[in-house]
């Protein structure tokens, strides 16, 4: 594993590019399904705080991608690489390779096309201080977007893949701040999903909200996952459990496992991801 | 025991503030509104009628002169300073220290610099330029501040939604937290349109005292270098000079009247842009 990193980076060196290392990468594990995300040889300091210690992981495309581990082991950080938001962090170095459609997503991609891209819904709902449609219609607008129709078109359809357009289509021009904490949620992720990303980043996106909510949207990752690669932190064992494809664990910065879910709940290799699963530290 | 004798404290504190305020306006309602006359009211100002309809003209004037000046400024750089320099910077620092300094110099202070700047060496006269530059000096730091404490009350979390869904940073300013930061703003504005409004000290020796309305209809932009009065200014000379004690306080009740009326209609702006973005479901 270690040396296919190595390796990875060798090519990268050389003038194969991203692609090119990536299949190699690939060819290397015997993987099959495409990764619509990959980081690889990914180290991140706050300062001379070293966070996330050479974590190499895939996202596969279409798949609910859960990040689990304890407080403080790097998993915010970590989604928040994948759409540069650390780049609002002032003392922040990312070392290591982040991949988007096997493009260096650092380098090859704007920063603000990377973010249409690669959308993200926070822990706190946080809703803008305008109206629901004016919510919703933020993101297209940024991107250019203008004709009237076709914001409404956007700003329903959004609304609808969020299931709340029924909750919502009589008050689109209330104040988004008069809604529940779940509505906000659910708002939020109309909103990211206006822009059409590829990739939605979940940060316990659940984790402030009352059980009928968090039901809610985790049936809506379910049918999200047909057309947007999904990448959630939980602190929730069930809802990864419930709701990934794939997880991940990580302990103090590091990527100690990474398989199919059930694999992870029911074998898991590492004795520390089968302590933290069975809820023995944590 | 000791918990009866607070509240007694706080409740005679209360009383006793409540008292001289309602006694401070009574007493100028009593001593004013008996000068409330026409002639007080006169457009052209004689030594007779010592009218206040050229310095409440000039007031205004003067007042959205300097606030136009200032407002402006002290807004963009309150939005650089907490939206774009770095909060380690030097520079940010040696700013906000200069601008709560400059907050608690006399105004006495303000009106030297401006005679001896804008008056003398731009060589502005005593005129309405002069007394409006500075006062925009003047509130220019309690704009400033007010507008960063506002952007700063701002969650960061509405940067960060802004940001997350691939918009720049002038549009995530302006369009995520500017709006919910206006209303304090706003506040500011006021703040500082008061100061303006009742400022004596800075203007008497840059605006200088002269009873008539500067003549934009014959003179164009020339009359910026007209000197003018204010009403707090025209009160000033009017009760130093002791002859017209009684129209002395009846600028005051006019001064009065119209602060009053500045602070209601902001107050109506402000609940209203609260309405706007704080949600009304
Ligand atoms: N902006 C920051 N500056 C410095 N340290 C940070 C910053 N953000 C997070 N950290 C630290 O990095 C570590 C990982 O944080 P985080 O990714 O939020 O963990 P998790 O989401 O897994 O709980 C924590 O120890 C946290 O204190
Ligand atoms: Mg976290």
């Amino acid at each position: 594993m270690l040396e296919a990193v190595a390796r990875t980076r060798d090519a990268l060196m050389g003038a194969g590019g991203v692609e090119e290392a990536l299949r190699g990468l690939r060819a290397e594990r015997g993987q099959e399904s495409a990764s619509k995300m990959s980081v690889i040889g990914l180290d991140l300091h706050y300062g001379s705080f070293h966070v996330l210690k050479d974590v190499s992981l895939d996202f596969p495309e279409r798949q609910v991608t859960a990040l689990i581990g304890p407080s403080g082991c790097g998993k915010s950080t970590l989604l928040k690489t994948l759409d540069r938001m650390n780049d609002l962090v002032p003392d922040c170095r990312v070392e290591g390779l982040v991949t988007l459609d096997g493009q260096n997503a650092y380098e090859d991609i704007p920063v603000n096309s990377l973010r249409r891209r690669v959308g993200m819904v926070f822990q706190q709902p946080n809703p803008f201080p305008m109206s629901i449609y004016d919510n919703v219609a933020f993101g297209p607008r940024t991107h250019g977007v203008q004709d009237r129709a076709q914001l409404d078109g956007i700003v329903e359809q959004s609304l609808r893949d969020a299931a709340m357009w029924d909750e919502v289509k009589d008050r689109l021009r209330k104040s988004a701040l008069g809604l529940s904490g779940g509505q906000q949620q659910r708002l939020c992720i109309a909103r990211a999903l206006a822009v059409k990303p590829e990739v939605l980043l979940l940060d316990e996106s659940t984790s402030a909200l009352d059980p009928i909510s968090t039901a809610k949207i985790e049936e809506l990752v379910g049918e999200l996952k047909r057309s947007y690669t999904v990448i959630m932190v939980t602190h929730n064992m069930l809802q990864a459990l419930r709701v990934s494809d794939k997880t991940a664990f990580f302990l103090l910065g590091e990527m100690v496992e990474a398989g199919p879910t059930e694999d992870i709940f029911t074998e898991p290799v590492d004795p520390r991801t089968a302590d933290y699963v069975a809820g023995r530290f944590g | 025991m000791s918990s009866k004798v607070l509240r007694g404290l706080v409740y005679a504190g209360a009383t006793i503030t409540a008292l001289i305020l309602v006694g401070l306006v009574a007493f100028i309602l009593v001593k004013g509104v008996p000068y409330l006359t026409p002639s007080l009211f006169a457009w052209e100002y004689t030594s007779e009628n010592v009218s206040l309809m050229p310095a409440l003209i000039s007031t205004f004037l003067m007042a959205a002169l300097a606030l136009l000046l200032a407002v402006p400024t002290g807004i963009a750089s309150a939005i650089y300073l907490v939206e774009y320099a770095s909060e380690t910077s030097r520079f940010v620092r040696l700013v906000r220290v200069t601008t709560e300094t400059l907050q608690g110099i006399p105004s006495i202070i303000y009106g030297l610099f401006g005679l001896l700047f804008f008056t003398t060496l731009l060589g502005w006269g005593m005129s309405l330029l002069s007394g409006a530059f500075t006062l925009a000096v003047m509130v220019l730091p309690v704009i400033m501040r007010t507008t960063e404490e506002a952007l700063l009350a701002v969650p960061r979390s509405y940067r960060e939604g802004g940001f997350a869904l691939g918009a720049g940073r002038v549009r995530t300013v302006f369009r995520c937290v500017l709006p919910s930061a206006a209303p304090g703003i706003l506040g500011g504005a006021l703040l500082a349109l008061g100061r303006c409004v009742g400022e004596v000290a800075a203007l008497l020796f840059t605006a200088g005292t002269v009873a008539q309305v500067p003549d934009f209809a014959s003179q164009g932009v020339f009359a910026l270098f007209d000197s003018c009065r204010t009403l707090a200014e025209h009160m000033y000379v009017l009760a130093s000079e002791g002859l017209h004690v009684g129209e002395a306080y009846a600028t005051a009740v006019v001064l009065l009247v119209v602060v009053m009326l500045l602070n209601v209609g902001t107050n109506a702006a402000v609940g209203r842009l609260n309405g706007r973005t704080k949600g009304d479901a």
